[in-house]
């Protein structure tokens, strides 16, 4: 996605000298035309977050639409007070952009998986927060969240599920979108990770006869309520699939929402980490299947809800 | 601006009894704080900062972050004397409903460029203010007052490492040095000395005074920058608790309130200077 993400902000950027880049020392490679060709936009702030953060204020105080880059946890987590007061607090137009969504950097250990920053950024107010799934998802993304003002946060996955996009389409922030018809059950995805939820809903389609809706929620806020009541209503149950904690993610997203509603679905599962930090590392591949996130997975969450409900 | 013939002397004394009034009233902490910075503070809005009362978002005017937020008592007063909101407003600091909040809050309040109360946020955000001045070509400047205690916190040396970097001659941070912070004093806490040498490492100009001789702040603050290429940092060696005899020098004073007696000792003190 970094790739896709890089291509659509020098788009933005070279028609808008007001959207700036600035990095905290990480993106090797992913920024070099970047640097090459708008060299005045580029701005490598070293290894410190928290005044990346504060820079980016202050320059979108004075008009300029500054992104945040970095990895993991370190562009939210590391600097999330600057985020909430100096950014959000003053609805100052920065955009933070994290790559390395969930365990897109397994290997690397715990301190590189970013898997709480969904519910800890969606907690604060006054802030966008979109989790694209596809390349498409991010291109479009990245345009919108310049067109949005205030403070946004784009993460963003190693994984992705290809492209996604149909001719035509268009992308808004907080509209969800429906990759699949189905009724049996939904799956609703954030993220990359919605690749194992197509690949799960392929296989319960091909294997089990059971077809599933499958919906990209890479808005989460705002987020799509009419999406979400659907699948309650019309569905046979709803399967949140996020590569991130269960707690307040996705998956208590949509939970709150669908209590608070008076819509509960048929029947729920979150698919999502449980029981503390992952201290295994490994590819994301490797991960998803070590923690129950991949779509053997999903498919036994569908298959035990499916036997609840028949 | 404050009236003519007003000295910036007597603006220090109005903003005092201000203080006094609204942190009593009120039932605020910080006076001791607010006190050590008031002779900063009236020294620039007595003339030094290039701000327009009348037009509080002129596109020009200098930019003043009030890092140190937990002392916004001083500044709610001065934007009022300065006439940026009515004077009575003061009275609500502190009270239900108001949106003069005990850490200075830009929302509901014209003039105040940045909500603070979390020590070591202001000098970054300043920094890209001053960043985003020079790739303009703008000419206003950006003014920060840090607090010592504040000089604790990382992100601080963060900013003092990226202004350096980027020279940020229009960017002066002022340190209110009184010595005193929260707990106890500065030095028994986390020791800032040689306080003034480890800005001029990092690549600051650097200039101390009597941050309650007006004379010398006001040279400063005309001096600016004090070397092309590098952003400034005024040493202000101050007394906290300053103006009233028995809040002077005090640990105590950072947090309490002046009540009955001590209110009208206080109110006496600063009436008669």
């Amino acid at each position: 996605m970094k790739e896709s993400f890089s291509l659509a902000l020098l788009k933005l950027a070279r028609k808008d000298e007001n959207v700036i880049l600035i990095t905290g020392d990480l993106g090797f490679g992913v920024f070099d035309r970047f640097r090459e060709e708008l060299p005045d936009q580029f701005l490598n702030v070293g290894v410190a977050e928290q005044n990346m953060t504060g820079v980016a204020v202050g320059m979108a105080l004075e008009g300029y639409i500054p992104f945040t880059y970095s990895i993991g946890n370190f562009p939210t987590l590391r600097c999330l007070e600057q985020i909430r007061n100096d950014a959000a607090y003053h609805r100052a137009n920065v955009k933070v952009v994290a790559i390395g969504g969930g365990f897109s950097y397994g290997a690397l250990g715990m301190s590189h998986h970013a898997t709480e920053d969904l519910a800890i950024m969606r907690a604060i107010p006054e802030i966008t927060v979109v989790s694209p799934g596809c390349l498409w998802e991010t291109e479009q993304a990245t345009e919108a969240i310049v067109k949005t003002p205030g403070t946004c946060y784009l993460r963003l996955d190693k994984s992705h599920a290809g492209n996604t996009g149909r001719p035509g389409e268009v992308f808004s922030i907080g509209k969800a979108r429906r990759l699949r018809e189905g009724l049996d059950a939904t799956l609703i995805a954030t993220g990359g990770i919605l690749s194992e939820a197509l690949l799960a809903a392929d296989r319960l389609q091909l294997e089990h006869r059971i077809d599933c809706r499958v919906v990209s929620m890479h808005s989460l806020k705002p987020f799509d309520k009419s999406e979400i009541v659907a699948a309650a209503k019309e569905t046979g149950g709803i399967i949140t699939v996020e590569e991130h904690v269960v707690e307040g993610g996705l998956g208590g997203l949509i939970a709150e929402t669908l209590l608070q509603v008076g819509h509960p679905p048929r029947a729920f599962h979150r698919v999502g980490l449980r029981g503390g930090f992952a201290s295994a590392v490994g590819s994301q591949e490797f991960l998803r299947k070590n923690y129950d996130l991949d779509s053997s997975a999903i498919v036994s969450a569908v298959l035990q809800i499916s036997s609840l409900c028949s | 601006m404050i009236s003519p013939g007003t000295t910036t002397v007597d603006l220090a004394k109005r903003l005092r009894i201000h203080v006094l009034r609204m942190t009593s009233s009120g039932g605020s902490s910080h006076i001791g704080a607010a006190y050590s910075m008031a002779d900063i503070i009236a020294v620039l809005y007595g003339g030094s900062l290039r701000v327009d009362p009348r037009n509080p978002n002129w596109e020009n005017r200098d930019r003043f972050i009030l890092s140190k937020g937990h002392a916004g008592a001083c500044v709610y007063a001065a934007l009022a004397e300065c006439g940026f909101f009515e004077l009575a407003k003061l009275e609500t600091h502190y009270k239900d409903g108001s949106d003069l909040s005990g850490h200075v809050s830009h929302l509901g309040n014209p003039g105040v460029e940045l909500s603070t109360g979390s020590l070591g946020h202001g000098l970054s955000v300043g920094s890209g203010m001053a960043l985003a001045a020079k790739k303009s070509g703008k000419a206003f400047r950006v003014f920060v007052q840090m607090s010592d205690g504040e000089c604790d916190e990382g992100s601080n040396w963060e900013a003092i490492l990226f202004a350096a970097h980027h020279r940020l001659d229009n960017l002066t941070a002022i340190v209110d040095y009184n010595k005193i912070q929260s707990l106890d004093l500065v030095s028994q806490t986390l020791g800032l000395e040689p306080f003034a040498d480890k800005w001029a490492a990092f690549g600051w100009g650097v200039v101390e005074v009597d941050g309650h001789d007006h004379d010398q702040l006001r040279a400063a603050f005309a001096a600016l920058p004090l070397q092309g290429g590098k952003p400034t940092v005024v040493i202000a060696h101050t007394i906290k608790g300053r103006g009233v005899s028995f809040m002077e020098n005090s640990v105590l004073w950072h947090y309490r309130t002046g009540r009955a007696e001590e209110y009208e000792a206080a109110l006496k003190e600063l009436e008669a200077s």
